[in-house]
């Protein structure tokens, strides 16, 4: 009998060379496909096996939550700029989408996509003077923002106030609900990652690198990074014009700092710059935040402690673990 | 090609340039020297937009070009390079390229546009002296041996085919072999018709390329000439005096 040696099974894929893949026979074709296609699978599947209408709804926030925590992750681990603001880019999409369905009677369809644009273009010229501070000084800023256009609907009473927009459509049925933010987070996740391998993402993690060098490299750092602020919030605004229509109302609590932070602790939780494991940390946190509901008023200090030991146990994130434990999977070969 | 007009510039009570005006015509060599903290690279910061000056003008091609933001100088085509190199180190050698090769100046170039990008990174890496058939082009950039980081500094200046190269100590870290290496480069690239300003420590070196010198000292310019006439100017002793050079 011959001898057995064990072997990393991604080992004759990697022998051959480290980026570019040449792929033998469907083992290695599904080695690679596995961790994108399961995902999408399960997600796929998720809304036809909930047992209720409130597992849906659980299932839609986790869902938006990590659409908007790709959409942060891409911009403070990718860009650079790390921004405790993500609400205000929320909030605009959503009082966008929900303005013009109570006041101008636009239909869901319509009334989604030119909140995504028109939010992403104000929060993009908000946020486009800012640029030129760096670092935490940019991060300060961008914190103030939700808080003083909340400040000003209270203020003024446009946009319905402190009481918000209540007669905004809602959607004709669950499934559109719930699949329309299955296919955009799809599409959110694997467009971001394609993105950031094209030249355009080399610019942009290259700015977060060294702008300086970016700079002297004859592009101006200051547009590109708007870019990076229109792609995150174009993004964030969508989530928010989707809310508005699923909750059929839009309020001051779009601007609160909740979706400025919840962002970040999903992808400290799934794993920073990496876009998929922001979407895990979502998952994570949506349902464990859940499942604390009984817990009253004890539920925000367990979620924290959760949260702490978390960071304590896995810093690097879910995802970051399981890619590697994923890269480490042998199985035996003959010697 | 580059004239620099009574260029001042203070940080707080520090003068880090005082009054500099000199002039570099097309196809010359311009060596700046001068001790540490002569205000060398402030003059190469104000030149390239990266600090603006207190007073004073910049022209290139008799533009000015004073306090204009670093992009446009280099999209202009007057390009630097930088003294503490920071390449993009998780990136390959010959995609650090693809940042300079993104830029408009380096689309508005036929041959920059229609080639394979790849290729083109290639061969300017080539150009300053990488080894093509190697792995080490392929090498991330966190890989590479210093005298290759510099290499590929330069590489990324000449990604914008500059009409005007201002090199931040290049030479700076590099071995006596490395720096011989480098010089053909460089003087070849002057034949072909760029223009060059050179801020060096390594005077033996520069002195060799160069066909006018401005020496620097506290901000100042002390002295201007061909390097035969600095290497016997006074000012310029004292200023060096102990420096292994003249």
């Amino acid at each position: 009998m011959s001898e057995l040696r064990k072997e990393r099974i991604d080992r004759p894929i990697k022998a051959r060379t480290d980026d570019i893949y040449a792929l033998m026979g469907y083992r290695e074709i599904s080695y690679l496909l596995l961790p994108r296609v399961l995902p999408i699978v399960v997600l796929l599947i998720l809304p036809l096996i909930v047992p209720n209408l409130y597992y849906l709804r659980v299932l839609n926030i986790a869902l938006s939550f990590a659409i908007l925590a790709a959409s942060w992750d891409f911009l403070a681990n990718y860009v650079g700029l790390v921004s405790l603001g993500h609400a205000l880019f929320f909030g605009i999409g959503a009082y966008t989408a929900g303005a013009f369905s109570a006041y101008f009677d636009l239909p869901i369809f319509v009334t989604i996509p030119l909140a995504t644009l028109i939010g992403a273009t104000i929060s993009t010229a908000l946020i486009y003077p800012t640029l030129k501070v760096r670092g935490i000084y940019f991060s300060l800023i961008t914190l103030a923002f939700p808080l003083l256009l909340a400040r000003l609907i209270e203020a003024t009473d446009i946009l319905g106030g402190t009481l918000g927009i209540t007669d905004v459509e809602g959607f004709p049925n669950p499934w559109v609900e719930s699949y329309l933010l299955i296919f955009s987070l799809i599409v959110v996740v694997f467009g971001l990652r394609r993105l950031l391998g094209e030249d355009l993402g080399i610019v942009l993690r290259a700015i977060k690198d060294n702008d300086l060098t970016v700079e002297a490299s004859g592009i101006n750092v200051n547009k590109y990074r708007a870019i990076a602020v229109f792609i995150s919030s174009a993004i964030a605004s969508f989530v928010g014009a989707y809310t508005a229509h699923s909750y059929m109302f839009v309020g001051l609590p779009y601007l609160n700092l909740e979706y400025s932070i919840f962002p970040i602790a999903a992808t400290v939780v799934g794993g920073m710059s990496s876009i998929a494991g922001a979407a895990i940390g979502a998952f994570i946190l949506v349902p464990l935040s859940e499942a604390l509901r009984e817990f009253g008023t004890l539920r925000i200090a367990i979620y924290s402690l959760l949260l702490m030991l978390f960071i304590a146990i896995r810093p690097e994130g879910i995802y970051m673990f399981l890619w590697r434990k994923y890269h480490q999977i042998e199985r035996w070969v003959k010697a | 090609m580059i004239r620099v007009e009574n260029l001042t510039k203070r940080f707080g009570g520090v003068v880090a340039a005082n009054n500099i005006s000199f002039e570099v015509k097309k196809g010359e060599v311009l060596g700046i020297i001068g001790p540490n903290g002569s205000g060398k690279t402030t003059v190469v910061n104000l030149i390239t937009g990266f600090i603006k000056p207190d007073s004073g003008r910049v022209f290139f091609a008799g533009k000015d070009i004073t306090a204009k933001p670093p992009h446009e100088i280099a999209s202009l085509g007057v390009v630097r390079t930088f003294q503490n190199v920071r390449p993009f180190y998780n990136l390959p050698a010959y995609k650090n390229l693809v940042i300079p090769l993104y830029s408009p100046r380096a689309k508005s170039f036929e041959e920059f546009r229609h080639g394979d990008r790849d290729h083109i990174a290639l061969d300017l890496l080539e150009e300053v002296g990488f080894e093509r058939d190697s792995p080490i082009p392929y090498k991330p950039a966190s890989a590479l041996p210093h005298g290759y980081i510099k290499r590929l500094e330069l590489a990324r200046a000449l990604a914008l085919k500059p009409e005007v190269l201002i090199c931040d100590e290049l030479f700076s870290g590099l071995s006596q072999a490395e720096i011989a290496s480098l010089l053909p480069i460089l003087e070849k690239l002057n034949e072909n018709g760029l223009t060059l300003i050179m801020v060096e420590h390594r005077l033996k070196e520069l002195f060799e390329l160069a066909d006018k010198v401005v020496v620097l000292e506290y901000g100042e310019k002390i002295a201007e000439g061909k390097p035969e006439e600095i290497v016997e100017d006074e000012k310029v002793k004292e200023a060096f005096l102990g420096a292994e050079v003249i």
